[in-house]
């Protein structure tokens, strides 16, 4: 079976003064479809780096990312959009809502893009709504949604579209030990539903604990990468 | 159509923000057509009146004749055409002749110029009638703006003083027979009226005249050999002029208001750039490509100033409407602007007026809207995401 990502001596280097800082060192990593697992590290170590170029958001400075099967390098903007809003769905520690949206609508906001028609995109929307448990604040806007809450509403809006890979950036970051735990398990449960890549960059040990296989990096480079 | 939505979307949700924006923009479009209503109420009262009291269809001027050259009144008269004189007959036209004269009201001496005007006239809109004979003295009809220059009033009396056709002087007792209420300066301030058979006879010049102003109904105008036809757009150059440049003037104020136009848009688009970049990069990383965000924001900017337009109608109809009924009283002396104005100024709206001024607007509007989005196809979304500008 090809692996779903597959990343080819990657290195990321970022001008830092007159100097240039390697984020990225010479990785080479491969994910398969369904799997739920996490670049974990401290701070620096380059996991936000190496989401950023597998979301397309971010070109390697060397090597490759090939992600299903297009080099996100030779993509052009509007390529790497269509990859992003077909196939990807992103989490962020910060939530990043759309503050004048209510939840309905920035669940939407993805389903817009891809130009889904009217009925097909309410239901979709309110089966996400539905898996987070939150079809009851539908017509909320984020500045009243507590952060677990919020971080439900990002989790929808990133499956909304039935991605084939999920990037989770620090997703429980913001969260407290009871949210973070009923996030994780809703993503577990997506995972094992829909077969939904899950790639985590995180530090934070309740999120390690659920990961199906760990990828250490630190100063850029993988240190490890095991199935506990 | 996406766009549309997200643009409308994001506007109604911005609340406050976007309300105050479009009450700034909504009355720079009230304040502009209302400003420029005013110069074009000016304009079209000026040629109203002057069409109504000084030229009507046009003028025949004989050979030689400029109003604005005394030097050329003196041998400005000749004998009537007789194309002319049957025009004269059949009352769809009128002959006035000019002469150079001297008034001495209250023992003080003024040059003014002596019109001599058939007192049964109908062609303008001049109270001629009044200009009733009187025993040995000259009937005189003077401005209000002459009258009160020189305190003449109703039934008083001062010497006239001309050259007769010989170019000897001669003078006669005028009694003020009637105060003109007229706002043309051009036929009221340094002139009086009189009868023009009164005034031939004086001046030794029968059957003649300096002009012959024809009614407007008059179609097919004769050519007559040695008087040049002047039509209105001709006589109303001046003025027009005049307004025109006014509204130079006023283009300072214009330049200020669509500045303050550009500068709530263009405010609105910097801050919402800079505040929005965590947002911008979330559309970017959700799969939105980079010209649809700067097409987005571009739209918020236009979708603001069409908002406008229906808030400023809501309450710009109404208000430009009363003004345009009630008028806008202005200075009691307005001798010196150099063409007619009326004690009340009544603003014109013009269907080219409003749609200008909102063609104007809104295309400033899209530019300057444009103009600040277009740093987001520069924007890193990684960097936008962390909330940085690149």
């Amino acid at each position: 079976m090809s692996a779903l990502i597959r990343i080819q001596d990657l290195t990321k280097q970022f001008p830092m003064g007159g100097r240039r800082f390697t984020a990225l060192d010479g990785i080479s990593l491969e994910f398969e479809r369904g799997e739920f697992s996490g670049l974990v590290g401290p701070s620096g170590s380059g996991k936000t780096t190496l989401l950023n170029i597998i979301g397309a958001l971010d070109n390697p400075t060397r090597g490759s990312a090939i992600v299903l099967d297009r080099d996100t390098k030779t993509l052009r903007h509007r390529e790497a959009a269509r990859l992003r809003n077909h196939n990807l769905g992103f989490i962020f520690q910060t939530f990043n809502l759309l503050s004048v949206y209510t939840v309905f609508e920035n669940v939407e906001f993805p389903l817009l893009l891809l130009k889904m028609e009217k009925s097909g995109r309410r239901k979709a929307v309110m089966d996400a709504l539905e898996w987070v448990g939150l079809t009851d604040k539908v017509d909320m806007r984020p500045a009243r949604l507590s952060g677990g809450e919020c971080q439900r509403v990002a989790v929808a809006r990133a499956m909304v579209k039935n991605p084939k890979i999920v990037l989770a950036d620090e997703p429980t970051a913001n969260l407290d030990a009871e949210n973070s735990h009923n996030i994780l398990k809703m993503m577990i449960g997506l995972n094992r539903e829909f077969r939904t890549t899950f790639i985590f960059a995180t530090h934070d040990e309740k999120v390690i604990g659920y990961l199906k296989r760990i990828i250490s990096l630190n100063d850029g480079q993988v240190v490890r990468d095991e199935e506990p | 159509m996406l766009t549309l939505r997200l643009a409308w979307r994001n506007i109604t949700g911005a609340g406050l923000r976007t309300w105050l924006n479009v009450g700034v923009l909504s009355f720079i479009y009230v304040l502009v057509i209302w400003h420029q209503g005013i110069l074009l109420g000016m304009q079209r009262h000026a040629v109203n009146a002057m069409i109504s009291d000084e030229i009507s269809g046009g003028q025949f001027w004989c050979r030689g004749y400029d109003p604005f050259d005394p030097l050329t009144i003196e041998d400005s008269h000749q004998n009537i055409p007789t194309d002319l004189l049957s025009l004269i007959d059949e009352e769809t036209a009128t002959p006035i002749l000019v002469r150079p004269g001297t008034i001495y009201p209250k023992n003080r001496m003024q040059s003014i110029l002596i019109k001599g005007i058939d007192p049964d006239q109908r062609i303008l809109d001049i109270p001629s009638s009044d200009l009733q004979d009187i025993p040995h003295r000259l009937p005189v009809m003077v401005g209000k703006t002459m009258a009160r220059k020189n305190g003449l009033t109703q039934g008083e009396e001062f010497v006239i003083r001309w050259r007769d056709a010989d170019g000897t002087f001669d003078a006669i007792e005028g009694h003020i027979v009637s105060i003109m209420d007229t706002i043309v300066p051009a036929i009221d301030q340094g002139q009086i009226w009189v009868p023009l058979a009164d005034l031939q006879e004086l001046s030794g010049m029968a059957k003649q005249a300096t002009l012959v102003v024809v009614d407007q109904q008059v179609r097919g105008l004769p050519a007559a050999k040695n008087w040049v036809f002047k039509d209105q757009a001709n006589l109303l150059r001046d003025v027009n002029d005049m307004v025109n440049s006014k509204r130079g003037g006023a283009v300072f104020m214009y330049i200020i208001l669509m500045f303050l136009a550009m500068l709530a848009i263009f405010d609105t688009q910097v801050l919402a750039i800079f505040r929005r970049r965590r947002e911008i990069g979330t559309m970017m990383a959700l799969g939105m490509p980079r010209i649809r965000v700067i097409g987005l924001f571009t739209l918020e900017g236009i979708l603001l100033g069409i908002l406008a337009i229906g808030v400023a109608a809501v309450y710009g109809i109404p208000a430009l409407y009363y003004t345009a009924q009630k008028g806008l009283p202005i200075s009691d002396d307005t001798s010196d602007w150099g063409f007619a104005v009326a004690s009340r100024l009544f603003p014109a709206y013009s269907a080219a007026l409003i749609t200008g001024t909102v063609a104007i607007v809104m295309i400033t509007i899209t530019i300057v809207s444009f103009l600040p989005s277009r740093r987001i196809a520069k924007l890193n979304p990684t960097d936008a995401l962390k909330g940085k500008l690149t």
